[in-house]
């Protein structure tokens, strides 16, 4: 494995990405061209081969995770990386892969639909990922960067718990993160302890034992235990990979919660609401899924105030009202897609101005 | 007492699925006695489809990855990718390989993928009972061409091993059948060459087996052996369409 030394770098979010998943010994990455995220595949296609890695441009978005589905059954580290309308396409396989219980890496740079859309930032792809995105009932863990130091270390964090937890990950940015460039500490892999790949699809050699990577069960009760399975799984991640960031939440009076680089904005906002004398924190959930519940309940109990930003006509706003307690208010300010439409700190401190009033 | 006649190691020693009179009991074991001839069963991957080869791992004694629908190329490139040093095949039939896998497997073709695809054509959709399929022939009935396959609106059946054989990536290409001594000892050999190509590393290898479906197609299993002999054969003509390496 390459070993990278913590060096200073300045470089687009897409590349930060690519770059990480060489460091987290990404040993596999097949892909297919869709605008704002061809920098990954782009980078990968010159650097990944260096290292002695398999880099395929594929027929289709579907090729290309069955593909990842394939070398990751085979006990490769794998990724594929897209958009919006290549993720459609890529749930097939992604459903395949958690009734399969392969692990795998999933990057969405979001860009707006539905449809063809547009290529500028979203955020309307947050019920796809969060959600299941596919057929027949299961999560997937999404991890939702802000900067491009977080496209690095997030890349490497979603094919550790991927791997631990063998299910695929998802790394949700949208055109904003992917596109901009910033200065980045390109750290080295941590350490983890990962779980030897016992299951991995390999020729017996290497074992005894016959290994199937499948999802049919068509066995007496097989099926609905492989969900409780899962269902366990979803909580343990829920206990322990929770992941949020929070910023003058101690004593707010209103806390604005926002992902991604909506997260980014809605920060310089919270500096100018405190600047202005208003107590108003932010509450920035790093991963969606597991969404941290536990955060909102706990500040819940204190502030009863929320307001949720997004680049959407509102999505993660419904999880919010879920997680905070039944006595707290949820406001929402949404953006939808469309050309230029990101919100400016300015707009967001008068949508805090407005709540604060409101429930004063 | 000598005993001169023995399952396949490569198979286990269960009972199948396969209806009565169904070739993919004979395609399967046709496939394990060649992987035992070149004694790859332990370094063997095989990847499954959607349909009735999809319990492909109840019967084979090797790692199995199971394939969503047709993409059963595009799981084996990957399997491929990550591990070169292993044999990986595919065991697809006529609807997953050639209506919704015609993608995959046209590019895994021309990419020269290292593997090896055994197509079974029943000119059906076996698991779903019977459906219309892209090699379902002209004028065939179906449960969803209950007037005989129009080819003016249908299309014509697909001819894949010599679609594929015009694709410079393909190494070799071969259509077999199982209904005769004959043809069984020709399908023998034609699989052993198709797994040799991959164990030389010689590029990638195609196998089409005609094969019956007494069951879907409402025959008994002596008339659908007749039937691939006297419609499927003539339309669908066995023989080498491409050898590169003269294996």
């Amino acid at each position: 494995m390459t070993t990278v030394t913590a060096e200073k770098l300045f470089v687009k979010g897409n590349e930060a990405v690519a770059m990480a998943a060489i460091e987290a010994g990404c040993t596999c990455y097949f892909g297919y061209p869709i605008t704002p995220q061809s920098d990954i595949p782009e980078y990968l296609s010159r650097e990944l081969v260096k290292s002695g890695g398999e880099f395929l441009q594929a027929e289709s978005e579907i090729g290309a995770i069955n593909m990842v589905l394939g070398a990751s059954a085979a006990g490769a580290r794998a990724m594929t990386s897209s958009s919006g309308p290549g993720i459609s396409l890529k749930q097939e396989g992604i459903s395949y892969m958690a009734g399969s219980e392969l692990p795998g890496v999933i990057v969405d740079i979001m860009r707006q639909g539905p449809g063809l859309g547009g290529i500028d930032a979203s955020q309307a792809d947050y019920w796809q990922a969060t959600k299941g995105g596919g057929h027949g009932g299961y999560r997937i863990i999404v991890l939702a960067p802000n900067s491009v130091q977080e496209m690095y270390d997030l890349t490497m964090l979603a094919f550790d718990l991927s791997d631990i937890y063998r299910m695929p990950a998802m790394l949700l940015a949208d055109s904003v993160i992917g596109q901009m460039k910033e200065s980045i500490t390109a750290n080295p892999r941590p350490v983890v302890a990962l779980p030897e790949k016992e299951w991995a699809v390999r020729g017996r050699t290497e074992g005894t034992l016959q290994n199937v990577v499948k999802s049919l069960k068509l066995g007496d009760g097989e099926m609905e235990k492989h969900h409780w399975k899962m269902d366990a799984r979803y909580q343990e991640l829920a206990e322990k990979e929770s992941r949020w960031e929070e910023v003058d939440t101690a004593d707010a009076e209103l806390i604005v919660t926002a992902f991604g680089s909506t997260s980014r904005i809605a920060r310089t906002a919270v500096s100018m609401a405190r600047e202005s004398g208003l107590k108003v924190g932010l509450l920035r959930p790093i991963s969606l899924f597991p969404f941290p519940k536990k955060a909102y309940a706990s500040l819940s109990e204190r502030c009863k105030l929320f307001l949720s930003i997004e680049l959407s006509t509102g999505q993660m706003v419904d999880d919010v009202r879920l997680a905070v307690a039944r006595d707290a208010e949820v406001a929402f300010y949404g953006r939808p897609p469309g050309t230029g439409s990101l919100p400016t700190p300015e707009e967001i401190f008068e949508q805090i101005k407005k709540t604060c009033q409101a429930c004063a | 007492m000598k005993q001169v006649f023995t399952s396949p190691e490569s198979l286990k020693d269960v009972s199948t699925h396969f209806c009565p009179g169904c070739h993919h009991g004979s395609v399967h074991r046709l496939v394990g006695e060649a992987l035992d001839e070149f004694g790859i069963r332990a370094e063997t991957i095989g990847v499954a489809s959607v349909g009735c080869s999809v319990f492909l791992y109840g019967y084979f004694d090797i790692d199995v990855i199971e394939a969503p629908h047709g993409r059963a190329p595009a799981v084996a490139t990957g399997a491929k990718r990550a591990r070169p040093d292993r044999i990986v095949f595919t065991y697809q039939g006529d609807g997953d390989l050639a209506a919704i896998g015609m993608s995959e497997i046209i590019h895994s073709a021309n990419r020269g993928e290292g593997i090896t695809v055994i197509f079974v054509n029943n000119t059906t959709y076996g698991m779903t009972g019977g459906q219309m399929a892209p090699t379902t022939m002209p004028g065939q009935k179906t449960s969803t061409s209950p007037y005989g396959r129009d080819i003016t609106k249908d299309g014509a059946p697909f001819k894949m091993a010599e679609l594929l054989s015009n694709l410079d990536g393909v190494a070799f290409s071969a259509r077999v059948a199982l209904n005769s001594p004959k043809n069984v000892i020709q399908a023998k050999k034609m699989i052993k060459t198709a797994f040799q190509y991959q164990v030389e590393k010689k590029g990638f290898s195609f196998i089409e087996a005609l094969a019956a479906c007494p069951t879907n197609w409402s025959m008994s299993p002596l008339d659908a052996n007749q039937r691939v002999c006297d419609e499927m054969i003539p339309y669908f003509p066995l023989g080498v369409y491409k050898n590169t390496a003269n294996l």
